[in-house]
């Protein structure tokens, strides 16, 4: 299956948090890779939206919508550093 | 979430269909009116929600083709079997209305202050984004060295194709190559870009390029890769994926 990026996400982000996340900077927590959202490899088509990393492939975020909530598990980071 | 939304924070708005152009028979440009705009960057895309008469829903990213400073407009090209795109290329009006939120982007962007020399690179529709760098650097009257290697299907399949070659000139340079067919006299190059035709066209690695390659996943992963294989600092490429066969 085929991916996009991390700037992807970025309608999302925006949307609830109002922070353009796609520029903040992850730690991977399993291979130490560092870079921005927008670097990561997004797909789409699971029931929800799963960012892996790049280098080792692990699964950094995941994010699921519903009508009127949302789910985020961001356990893969070890940090994620956001500029403001 | 219109009416609850906290400062900075991104709401869906109805945008109005002002003009739509058509650049090639499966790609059209949407000129829209959005009423609250702050304003976009060159690179940046945004999101567009269709809502079908039960309810269902789905929402695409699209790349915003014009520079900053201009109404919005977005390139979109029809995938076949696709939910929103043939719609948004052959059903959409002038004086309808989409829902659209957006600018959003921070990453795959170009100033005037980052400078360059910038090789652009675009499979396809891959180009939209980096028109809308080309529109940017030519409205700043800046003289930046830039390439674009555009890789295109057909000779009818080439987006932007007469503007361009108008554009061409003050230091951009376009480089186009036709994977599929090429029309009598075709005097460019005929491949899918590949190794050698990136060495030819890419600024050497040694004056510290910036690079902005878009198109579909396979097409980007093997210029990005190619163009760290050259000696470029990958954090001086920058990238953006369609997926398969397109939808930005």
């Amino acid at each position: 299956m085929d991916y996009v990026d991390g700037n992807a996400l970025g309608g999302t982000f925006l949307e609830l948090f109002g922070i353009e996340m796609t520029i903040a900077t992850g730690v991977c927590a399993s291979c130490g890779r560092t870079g921005e959202v927008a670097t990561l490899h997004v797909y789409l088509r699971a029931p929800g939206a799963v960012a892996r990393c790049p280098v080792c492939d692990s699964v950094l975020m995941k994010i699921v919508r519903s009508s009127d909530r949302t789910w985020l598990d961001f356990s893969g980071l070890r940090m994620l550093e956001i500029r403001s | 979430m219109a009416g609850t939304a906290l400062l900075g924070r991104l709401t869906w708005q109805l945008a109005d269909v002002v003009e739509t152009i058509q650049e090639t028979p499966r790609v059209r440009t949407i000129v829209l009116d959005v009423p609250e705009w702050g304003g976009h960057r060159a690179g940046q895309h945004l999101d567009v929600r269709l809502t079908a008469e039960d309810g269902y829903r789905a929402e695409r990213s699209y790349s915003i083709a014009s520079p900053p400073g201009e109404r919005v407009a977005i390139t979109v090209e029809r995938l076949d079997d696709a939910e929103v795109s043939p719609y948004l290329v052959d059903e959409l009006r002038e004086g309808d209305r989409i829902e659209i939120r957006g600018p959003i982007g921070g990453y795959f962007v170009w100033e005037p202050k980052h400078g360059g020399p910038l090789l652009l690179v675009a499979g396809g529709s891959g180009v939209v984004p980096l028109m809308s760098i080309i529109r940017a650097r030519a409205g700043a009257g800046t003289e930046v060295p830039t390439r674009l290697l555009y890789s295109s299907r057909t000779f009818d399949d080439v987006i932007y194709r007469d503007e361009l070659e108008r554009l061409a000139g003050d230091g951009l340079e376009i480089v186009h190559t036709l994977t599929r067919s090429q029309p009598p006299g075709w005097t460019g190059h005929a491949r899918r870009v590949d190794q050698e035709l990136l060495e030819q066209v890419a600024f050497p690695a040694q004056d510290e390029p910036l690079a902005f390659v878009c198109g579909p996943t396979s097409f980007v992963e093997a210029v990005a890769g190619g163009l760290v294989a050259l000696g470029y600092r990958p954090e001086r490429v920058k990238t953006e994926r369609f997926g398969a066969t397109g939808g930005r």
